[in-house]
Order: structure tokens, then C-alpha cells, then sequence
């Protein structure tokens, strides 16, 4: 078990190779292969969530080996309360996402292998500590996802690939720029670690070009995970990817790679450069503004039933931003609010965590009536809850924990984002609680829409959601109904090393530039 | 602490409704009766419950009485919520208002409901939200309020969308779920400003932060206790949210009488009532204005419909906005005590008006006439000798809420009164307040009598259905007997049986008003002394407002002295405003709503036609054209001149370094040497 964080990398990338020797014909040989790998992956995630000491906030079952000395490049893979549940939401998802692939039928071999490849390159990223093997997890997740949807897409799935390819790859040269910046003034390490603690003063009075060097690199750094967050106005690769990717790259897409922005903001930005936060978190906080409502009005402009579950993504993670603003409260010119700070990080992790379960079912439920109707015009359905009363039931649970009612999860970490921002961001925080009423208002909406009305007269012999389906979605539904009722058990899992972050933070506020 | 009947009790009442809710959610359909019998049961053992709680908060004389219990949700070291119940005589009162009108709409609907479609789902949804509004009275934080205010709105929306595949149910749905999310924002801000002051989300911390004047005052605090309100107007239907609550009663007319007259409608002034200590005098002014003008605005706007359900829609509007007033005056026990009275009798109008509807649609159906609205009471008329116990009850609780003497109505009614008079007497800038609220009870008298009369009197406008009305069977006039009976004074002023003071009655014995916590308010005392000066003058006028009403009703509509066609005539746009209410439907739908979708249609336009099509792909095609021009570059100028150019010139140089090449030792040693010397000496300096 010494090397229990690597084996999650590594079953997906064997399981893989595995796949990609299967003999062609058999798929589902190479269905149940898959979903062998995942479940595995998740099984272990699960043993070491069960090994995991929520009580301390540091790295845990740290592995580290020499890789390419002369360039001081280690293999490092650590895990703490924010990569914690990131990984375990990864396995799970991507477990339940076999599944909900089960319908392919182009290139099934194909498609699987990619899909493994794509799940390593994911928990790599949250796993690893050396910015060299991050960069490279970083680009391994790339590729396969470049394919899954130029390959296995919609109609304008080449167009939507490329986008989404280019968006990325622009991020991901700024980040590398950031990254060696750090490299080079750091002492030549990638060690991300040893950078966290040496980076603030090697970092201190650096000028680039007449800039501040932390700042330069912060902001390269913010770009490349802006992008995968979304952040406006870096956003606009989503709604074509979602649309033409395939059902269950929808659900990943969503529910884990738009999370790797936020964590890799708080990874890097605020673990590596805590003293530019202060002068950075009113623009978040803004960013967050914009997210939730430009989101939230393109939401309620659509008629494409994906592209609407798309754009309340932006909407959503805007929540996240806000709160992650509201760490600065800690800091001393702020008066030290601990009770705000801690609202809102905390609230923003809980926040990517929720966006992930809860975003994956709606994308999950939406491929339930494409596969039957084959389009997802919002106005080409109405009725369907006459014919389809148990796919109406968990879809009007699936928006109801979309709009935030209390009871499910996103409404505790939305209310927490909300909360920790409003002590220093007061006009931000009260115009973007416009959006609560726009998620409420597309959501039912397009609720009403589709479910509400004489049944289309085409679709009076739809058929009810199959139990192949039930099974991808309930777990999901679960979760989300556990953690609105009840969000002490993930809240504590995140708490030492939340706080940890609060500390560093509120720590360099004595010398913080504004 | 679960062994203490006060905390265990009320968790009983609490959850017992989600219970059902789930049981029948999941397996309603397989159970006998679609288990309307679970539903029903545990509703009746909650209201049996709560007896037992206001039994012993009669028996056990004490104002003060306060127990409450509370578990850690959210701990993380410096910001923590805490959820938990609250119990004193407040919440008993409430819980029995809400677990016994609660009861008669399940009893009421066995037969109103009978063959419905998803009649299982029905009775699922009544445990939503009994719970849900069990929750709000029981919340002893702001947190737990929110919560379970946005649960009674989902499911109120779920219930007025019962027959959702009626266009109007769907659109009423949607409609009361965001109007009431409006109000929600507010609510919101409000806890947020509160929380970021003092720091706690429960009830006494904030009163008593709030008390020492140092955490939260002045402008802020207003705006805390304004943003607060906002909640209570979005669920309580006051102007101008109050749009909402006259579409819901799209939902069946028992959810009506349970939630969009008793209970849910009346969360906001219990929230009110509640947090009363926190608004300063400046909010309870705005407070008070919004209350007076929904109270008239809304009782304008009933005396024109002659849809039954949307009389008695307006009616509670109005009636609300005096309890909002009374509040917003200060005399907010008097408010409390409206809603308790308000609860009773509004009920049973409802329920007896689902009763006529119901027999209405059994009268149209065997007349096979699906066209007739049997809500429009210009169908009606002469229905008293086919239902003589509706009849009777219906005008018990008429006289209730019009103000008549020995009715329960009268006497909360002129507690409000009396109060809004003495603030008046006390603030005479505020005169409109008053005037507000005797002219709202004046027509309320008027319209209530108005609708009497149209149903029950005269003779029936459609003989063809006519030998088919009948009177509803027994599950259905249980409740209107019941609720009909507790229209009556009597319930409301007998003594406590340990009551030291004994002119008094156990309501205002036991629901004490208490003193603002915010610093410079007037004190309880002091109200009560001002209101209890303006009493018999505020009686006096009432008495004399509500004959008015009721003699002009029975000169237009029962006598018909007068020709209504002539005064309507004569008040031309106000007749014209009242019919069309006040046009606020067409004005938010022109200024509101159609100015928003089209900016959300404009910016998903800027988002996917113009930044993404022309700004993000513009890069695209700007990378394009570089690489055309490098690509060109490369080729002629790189490739073709400058590499081809190397290869000439190493063709040159290669002449002449041939000289070089000796093929000798000695001469490559020398060079290797020399080249080391270079480098050394490069290094050194």
C-alpha cells in the first residue's frame, strides 16, 4: 500500500494497454474490461479515502523518486484534503461513465483505450507534486480527450475538438512560460513543494520586463486553469465541446476537468504565490460575478437542452470563484475574518465537488432523451411527464439540486460561497445573488418545457428510463441528497488543509502588496 | 433531551410528515388506497400532538415558556451553523394551526381528490410540505428558516402544478416558484448582512447582539431587517410580489385552503412575528406602508372578479397585508392573532368553496357541458337550499372576516386596528395608515357578502345543472363544520386554566408581545398602552365600516336596490383598474420580464455569434494568415535564400578550409590546443 498513490495512475494506464490488445471483435469484452480498470481504480480510491488522516493538512502518502537528476525532475505524487475528494469524485466518475458509454458502437477499442488514457492523465494531475510530471499529466489528458470528441462527437465534433484542442494548448504554453519562470528563480526545481516554500521570497522584489515577476507568473499561471475552469471570457470552448462530445465525455468534461482549474488556482496560484492573492481577489471575485451571470442569461437564452446544462457550468463555477475570492477576508487589513475565509474556500471546493455530481447527472439525464428523441431542442418535447413519470422524477431532482434548493448539496456550498464572500465583497456578492434567481428560472423553465404540457403526440411511446441508466444516475443523486443533508463528513475531510491555506494566506497579509 | 416531551414532540410533528411524504413517494402506488391512509394517519397523529403540546401550554401558565435544542451541521473551526427547534407558546400555537388545517385538507381531499391521477403523489406532497412549513415555525436560525422556506416553495410548486398538463398549472407553478425566489434574494442579503455583523445565525444571539447596538445599527440594520422582509413578501404576497398567489389557485382548491390561505401564505408574517425584535423604526415604517396599500389594493381588486377561487385569492391577500401592517405598527401579537383567526376561517371559506366547486363539476359533468367555468359564480345563485351546511358554515366564516361581532375575525381584526390608530394618533404623518386598513375592512365586507350572495341567493343562472348540485358528502363538511364552529369568539377568548388574570382570554395571556431589540424602539408596554387607548374608538369605527359594507352588499346583491352595472359606471377607471387588477401582470410582463429575456437573448447572442464567432475564431484566423506569411517566408526567403545561401557559402568555405585539413597529427593538436586556450582565456574574463 507504500505505493498506493501510483497505482491509481497506473491501473488506468495498464488497463490501457490491456484494452488496446484485446482482439477488435469482442467489445464487450472490452466493455467489461473497462469497468473492471475504473472499478478497481475506484476501489482503491476508496481504501485510501479510508487510510486517508482528515485531521492532518499536509501531504500524504507522499512517493518520491529521482527521475531526471541532471534536470532535478522527480517522480513526487502526494494527496491531501484538496486533491482528496477530487480523486475520489475521478474514480467514481469515471467508473459510472463506462457505463453510461455502454451504447457506443464506433471503434469500441478504440474509444475505451482513449478513455483509460484520459483517466490517468486526470487523477495524474491531482496526484503529482513535481511540475514537470503535472505538465506532462497535463498533456496526457489532452490528446485522448481531443479524439473522444473529434472521433465519437456530434456532427460538428472536428470543429468542436480543434476548439477545444487550441483553447487548451494556448492555456498550456502560458502555464508551462509560468511554470519555468518559477523553475529558474526558484533554484531550478520542480519540485512543487520546495517551491511553495521557497518561491515567496525568491519571488520578492523580482522584476520582469518592470513587472513583478510573482505577478507575471500568477497571471500566465491563471490563464492556462482559467480556461479549464471556465472563466469569461475563456469560456467559449465549452458550450460547442458539451454539445458534441459524446454523453459520457459530456459527464467528465463537467464533472472532473473543469474542477482541475479550481484546483490548480488553489494548487498553484494561492499554495505558491499567497501574497498576490490579496491583490488578485477582487478581480476574482468579479470574474466570479461575471460567470454567474453571463452564464446564467446565456442559460436562459437556449434551446438546446445541452448547451443549457452547458452554460449553468459557467454559471455554477462562478459560486466557486466568489468564494475562493473570499479567502482575503483572513488577512489583517480585512480585520481577520477566520469565519468568512473559511466559508468561502472551503465552500468552493465543496462547491466543484457538488458541480461535479450534480452537473454530471444532468448531463447524464439529458443523453437519456437524446438516445430516444434524438435531439435536444428544448421546445420539441412537452408532456413527456405522462409518458416518462420516473425520468421526470430524477430529472426534477437533478434540477432542483441545479438551482440550489436546500436539501441538496450545492445549496450548503453556494450558501458558503455566498456567505464567506459578503464581508469584503459586498456589491459583488449581492448582484450576483441575481443568480440564484436565474438558475431557478432557466432551470424550470426548460423544465416546464419539456415535462409540463399535453404530451408531444411523437413521443407517447417513449420509453422510461432503462435500469442501465438508473444505475449511472442514482448513486449521484445519493451523494448529492447526503451532503445537502448532511455535509459534515466531506466538510471534514477538507478542513486541516483548508485551513492551512487560510493560515499561509492570512500569514503574508502582513506584507502582502494590494 | 429527546425525553422531554417539548423537544421530542415537536420532532415528531416534524418529521412524521417527511416520512410519509417518502413512503408514498416510493411506494404509494403499490400500497392499498395508493396510501392515502399513511398520509392521513400520520397527519392526524401530528395534529393529535400537537393538541397535546397547546394542552399543556394551557394547563402550565407561563408567558415566557422557551425550550429549545439545537445539533452542529457545519463545524470548521471558526464558522459553524448550527440547526434546531425552537419551542415556545408561539410555535405551539402555529404547529397547532398548521397540523389541524393540514389535517382537514387530507381528510377533505379523500373525497375532493377521489380518482385523481396522480392521486398518490398528491398526498406525497402535503407531507412535503407540512414538513417543510413545520420547519419554518420550528427554526430557532436563520439558516434552518431558509431552508425550509425554499422547501415549502417547491412544494407549493409542485402541488399548484398538480395538473401540469394544463399551460395555466404549469405557468402558475413556475410562476409562484421565482416570484417567491425574488423575495428570497432579499432574505438572503439580509441573513448575510446579519451574519457578517454579529456572527451567529440563531435567533437570541442576533436579538441580543443587536440589544448592546454595537455590532449592527442604524441604515444597516434596516437594510438587514428590509432584506428579510423581502422574503416575507415574496411568500406572504404583498405588494408589489404579490402577483403570484392568485395564479396558485390553479393547484386543487384543498391545497389552496391549506397553503395559499392558512399556512405557507402566512410563513412570512410568522417570520415576521419571529424576528420581530430586529427591524428598526424606519423598516417597520416601510414595513407598515407595504402591508396598508396590499391590504386596499387587494380588497379593491376582489370586488370585481367573479371567479369564486380569485375572490377569495385577493381576499387573503388583503388580509395579510393587515397582518404586515399590524407589524409594521408595532402591535405584532395582534398580527399573530390574525393569522391564528385568519387560518380558521379563510380555510373553511376555501374548503366550502370546494365544496360548491365540486359540485359544480359533478353538475357539468352530467350535463356532459365541458365548456361552463364552475369556479364563475355568474353560474351560480340559489345554491343555499342544495347546500345548506356549506351555506351556513360559509357564512359563519363570512362574518368572521367581515368584521361582525361574536366572530373570531372581529376581535383580531380590531387589535390590528386599534394599533394602526394609536401609531397614527402617535405619528400623524402616517394617517394613510388608518385610512388603509378601515377602508380594506369596509370592502371587505362588502365583497365577502358580495360573493355570498351571488353563490347562495337569488335565483340559479344555470337551470340546466341546477337539480344536480348537491351537498358533498360527509369527509368534505366534516372540516367546513369543524372550522366553521372555530369562527366563533368564543375559542379564542376562554381563559387559561391556571390564569391568574382571568378578563383576559388565553391567547393574550400567552402569546406576550416583547420588547425591540433594537436600541431607542418603543417598548411592548408602551405599544400596548397607546393601542389599548385608540381601542374603543378603533372598535366603534370598525363596527361602523364593516355595516357599511355588508348593507351596500345586500342593497346591490341581494335586494338589488341598486344596479352594480350603474356604480360600476360610474367609478370608470378604478372599476376599470380593480376588474383588470391594476394591470401589474401586463406591466411586469412589458417592463419586467420581456426587457430581461431580451437581454439574456442579446447576450447569448454576443456570447456565440459575435465573441466566440468573430473575437475567439478571429485568433484562429490571424494565426492562419501568420502562418501563410512565415510559411511563404520559410520557403522563399529561409529555404530558398538564406539555407540555400549557407550551402553556397560552405561550398566556399569548404574550399578553403580544405587548406586546413592537412591530414597531419601535429596540426590538429595545435588547433585543439589553441581552441582550449580561447575558451579558457573566454572564461577568465
Amino acid at each position: 500500500m507504500e505505493n498506493i498513490l501510483s497505482l491509481l495512475i497506473w491501473i488506468p494506464i495498464l488497463g490501457a494497454i490491456v484494452v488496446a490488445f484485446l482482439p477488435r471483435d469482442n467489445e464487450n469484452l472490452v466493455r467489461y474490461t473497462s469497468a473492471a480498470v475504473t472499478g478497481l481504480q475506484f476501489v482503491v480510491a476508496i481504501v485510501l479515502w479510508r487510510k486517508f488522516d482528515p485531521l492532518n493538512g499536509s501531504m500524504q502518502f507522499m512517493e518520491r523518486y529521482e527521475w531526471i537528476p541532471s534536470l532535478n525532475i522527480s517522480y513526487i505524487l502526494g494527496v491531501d484534503g484538496l486533491s482528496l475528494p477530487m480523486v475520489l469524485l475521478t474514480a467514481m466518475l469515471f467508473f459510472i461513465g463506462v457505463f453510461v458509454s455502454w451504447n457506443i458502437k464506433k471503434a469500441v477499442k478504440g474509444y475505451f483505450a482513449l478513455y483509460l488514457l484520459l483517466n490517468a492523465g486526470v487523477v495524474g494531475v491531482f496526484l503529482s507534486l513535481d511540475f514537470f510530471l503535472f505538465y506532462i499529466f497535463w498533456e496526457v489528458m489532452l490528446l485522448p480527450m481531443y479524439f473522444l470528441i473529434g472521433m465519437w462527437g456530434g456532427p460538428q465534433r472536428e470543429y468542436a475538438a480543434i476548439k477545444f484542442f487550441l483553447y487548451t494548448l494556448f492555456g498550456s504554453v502560458l502555464m508551462l512560460i509560468g511554470i519555468l519562470g518559477l523553475y529558474f528563480t526558484c533554484g531550478k526545481t520542480f519540485d512543487i513543494l520546495l517551491i511553495m516554500e521557497r518561491a515567496p521570497e525568491a519571488l520578492d522584489g523580482v522584476l520582469w520586463w518592470g513587472m513583478s515577476a510573482a505577478k507575471v507568473i500568477w497571471v500566465l499561471v491563471f490563464i492556462g486553469f482559467a480556461i479549464k475552469v471556465p472563466v469569461f471570457p475563456f469560456h467559449t470552448w465549452l458550450p460547442l465541446a458539451h454539445v458534441e462530445a459524446p454523453t459520457a465525455i459530456s459527464v467528465l468534461l463537467a464533472g472532473i476537468l473543469l474542477k482541475l482549474g479550481v484546483y490548480g488556482i488553489i494548487r498553484v496560484n494561492y499554495g505558491i504565490m499567497p501574497d498576490q492573492v490579496y491583490w488578485f481577489a477582487g478581480g476574482l471575485a468579479f470574474l466570479g460575478l461575471v460567470n454567474v451571470l453571463w452564464g446564467g442569461l446565456c442559460a436562459l437564452a437556449q434551446t438546446d437542452l445541452k448547451k443549457l446544462v452547458a452554460y449553468s457550468s459557467i454559471n455554477h463555477m462562478g459560486y466557486s470563484l466568489l468564494g475562493m475570492a473570499a479567502v482575503v477576508a483572513a488577512g489583517e487589513m480585512n480585520g481577520g475574518d477566520l469565519k468568512a475565509a473559511q466559508a468561502g474556500l472551503s465552500g468552493a471546493v465543496f462547491q466543484m465537488f457538488n458541480h461535479g455530481t450534480i452537473s454530471a447527472m444532468l448531463f447524464i439525464l439529458v443523453g437519456v432523451v437524446y438516445e430516444r428523441a434524438h435531439h435536444r431542442d428544448i421546445d420539441g418535447f412537452g408532456g413527456l411527464a405522462s409518458q416518462m413519470p420516473i425520468y421526470t422524477g430524477i430529472t426534477a431532482l437533478a434540477f432542483f439540486a441545479g438551482l440550489g434548493l436546500p436539501g441538496f448539496s450545492g445549496f450548503v456550498s453556494e450558501a458558503m460561497c455566498f456567505i464567506g464572500a459578503f464581508p469584503v465583497f459586498k456589491t459583488i456578492v449581492i448582484l450576483s445573488t441575481i443568480g440564484i434567481l436565474l438558475n431557478a428560472a432557466y432551470f424550470l423553465w426548460a423544465f416546464q418545457r419539456v415535462f409540463f404540457g399535453k404530451l408531444n403526440e411523437k413521443y407517447k411511446d417513449m420509453e422510461e428510463i432503462n435500469s442501465l441508466e438508473l444505475f449511472t444516475v442514482i448513486p449521484l443523486a445519493i451523494i448529492t441528497l447526503f451532503f445537502g443533508l448532511y455535509p459534515g463528513p466531506y466538510l471534514d475531510l477538507i478542513k486541516s488543509t483548508m485551513d492551512q491555506i487560510i493560515e499561509k494566506i492570512a500569514f503574508v497579509a502582513t506584507y502582502a502588496v494590494m | 433531551m429527546i425525553e422531554n416531551p417539548m423537544i421530542s414532540f415537536p420532532l415528531l410533528i416534524l418529521f412524521l410528515p417527511l416520512l410519509s411524504f417518502l413512503i408514498l413517494i416510493f411506494f404509494g402506488k403499490r400500497l392499498p388506497r395508493q396510501g392515502d391512509w399513511v398520509a392521513v394517519g400520520s397527519i392526524v397523529f401530528t395534529f393529535l400532538l400537537a393538541v397535546y403540546l397547546f394542552v399543556q401550554m394551557l394547563m402550565n401558565y407561563n408567558p415566557d415558556f422557551s425550550n429549545s435544542a439545537s445539533i452542529s451541521w457545519i463545524d470548521l473551526g471558526a464558522f459553524k451553523i448550527n440547526l434546531g427547534i425552537l419551542i415556545d407558546n408561539l410555535t405551539i400555537v402555529m404547529l397547532l394551526i398548521v397540523t389541524l388545517v393540514s389535517s382537514c385538507t387530507h381528510i377533505f381531499s379523500l373525497e375532493y381528490m377521489k380518482g385523481d391521477i396522480r392521486y398518490n403523489r398528491y398526498y406525497a406532497y402535503l407531507g412535503l410540505f407540512t414538513f417543510s412549513m413545520n420547519g419554518i415555525v420550528l427554526a430557532d436560525n436563520l439558516i434552518s428558516m431558509y431552508m425550509s422556506w425554499e422547501l415549502v416553495g417547491v412544494s407549493s410548486y409542485l402541488l399548484i402544478g398538480h395538473w401540469f398538463e394544463k399551460d395555466s398549472a404549469a405557468n402558475a407553478s413556475k410562476k409562484a416558484f421565482l416570484t417567491n425566489r425574488v423575495g428570497d434574494i432579499g432574505f438572503f442579503i439580509g441573513i448575510m448582512l446579519l451574519y457578517s455583523a454579529v456572527g451567529a445565525f440563531a435567533f437570541s444571539p442576533i436579538f441580543e447582539s443587536i440589544s448592546t447596538g454595537e455590532s449592527i445599527a442604524g441604515a444597516t440594520l434596516t437594510i438587514a431587517g428590509l432584506g428579510i422582509f423581502m422574503g416575507a413578501v415574496g411568500k406572504s404576497s404583498q405588494f408589489p410580489l404579490h402577483i403570484w398567489l392568485p395564479d396558485a389557485m390553479e393547484g386543487p382548491t384543498p391545497v389552496s385552503a391549506l397553503m395559499h390561505a392558512a399556512t405557507m401564505v402566512a410563513a412570512g408574517v410568522y417570520m415576521c412575528v419571529r424576528l420581530f425584535p430586529i427591524f428598526t423604526p424606519g423598516a417597520l415604517t416601510v414595513i407598515a406602508y407595504v402591508g396598508g396599500i396590499t391590504a386596499i389594493l387587494a380588497a379593491i381588486t376582489a370586488i370585481t372578479q367573479n371567479d369564486i377561487k380569485k375572490v377569495l385569492a385577493y381576499s387573503t391577500v388583503s388580509q395579510l397585508g393587515f397582518m404586515v401592517l399590524a407589524v409594521g405598527t408595532g402591535v405584532y401579537t395582534a398580527a399573530f392573532f390574525h393569522l391564528l383567526t385568519h387560518a380558521m376561517f379563510k380555510a373553511n371559506l376555501f374548503y366550502c368553496s370546494g365544496s360548491v366547486i365540486h359540485s359544480m363539476h359533478h353538475a357539468l359533468h352530467e350535463a356532459h357541458d365541458h365548456d361552463t367555468d364552475p369556479q364563475d359564480m355568474r353560474n351560480m345563485g340559489g345554491f343555499k337550499e342544495k347546500m345548506p351546511v356549506t351555506y351556513y358554515s360559509m357564512l359563519i366564516s363570512t362574518l368572521a372576516i367581515a368584521g361582525v361581532p361574536l366572530f373570531s375575525g372581529f376581535l383580531s381584526k380590531d387589535a390590528i386596528l386599534a394599533g394602526t390608530l394609536a401609531f397614527a394618533q402617535h405619528h400623524p404623518e402616517h394617517f394613510l395608515l388608518p385610512l388603509f386598513g378601515f377602508s380594506a375592512a369596509a370592502i371587505t365586507a362588502f365583497y365577502m357578502f358580495r360573493l355570498i350572495f351571488m353563490t347562495f341567493h337569488g335565483k340559479p343562472n344555470m337551470k340546466s345543472i341546477f337539480k344536480d348540485i348537491h351537498e358533498s358528502p360527509n369527509v368534505m363538511t366534516g372540516p367546513i363544520v369543524l372550522l366553521g364552529t372555530l369562527s366563533f369568539f368564543i375559542f379564542y377568548t376562554l381563559p387559561s386554566n391556571f390564569n391568574p388574570i382571568k378578563d383576559k382570554g388565553w391567547f393574550t395571556d400567552l402569546i406576550v408581545p416583547r420588547n425591540s431589540s433594537v436600541p431607542g424602539s418603543l417598548t411592548a408596554n408602551e405599544i400596548a398602552e397607546y393601542a389599548h387607548h385608540a381601542h374603543y374608538l378603533a372598535m366603534g369605527l370598525s363596527i361602523a365600516v364593516a355595516s357599511v359594507g355588508i348593507l351596500l352588499a345586500v342593497l346591490m346583491y341581494f335586494t338589488k336596490t341598486l344596479s352594480a352595472k350603474n356604480i360600476s359606471a360610474r367609478f370608470g377607471f378604478l372599476y376599470d383598474w380593480s376588474l383588470n387588477k391594476f394591470y401589474f401582470d401586463e406591466n411586469y410582463n412589458r417592463f419586467l420580464y420581456q426587457p430581461f429575456m431580451r437581454l439574456a437573448n442579446t447576450v447569448s447572442w454576443i456570447d456565440w455569434e459575435f465573441y466566440d464567432k468573430y473575437f475567439i475564431n478571429g485568433f484562429g484566423r490571424l494565426t492562419k494568415l501568420f502562418s501563410n506569411a512565415s510559411g511563404k517566408f520559410d520557403y522563399d526567403g529561409i529555404d530558398q535564400g538564406l539555407v540555400d545561401g549557407f550551402g553556397r557559402v560552405s561550398g566556399i568555405a569548404g574550399k578553403f578550409l580544405r587548406n586546413i585539413q592537412t591530414g597531419r597529427l601535429q596540426n590538429y593538436l595545435l588547433f585543439v590546443v589553441a581552441g582550449i586556450l580561447v575558451i579558457i582565456i573566454a572564461q577568465a574574463f
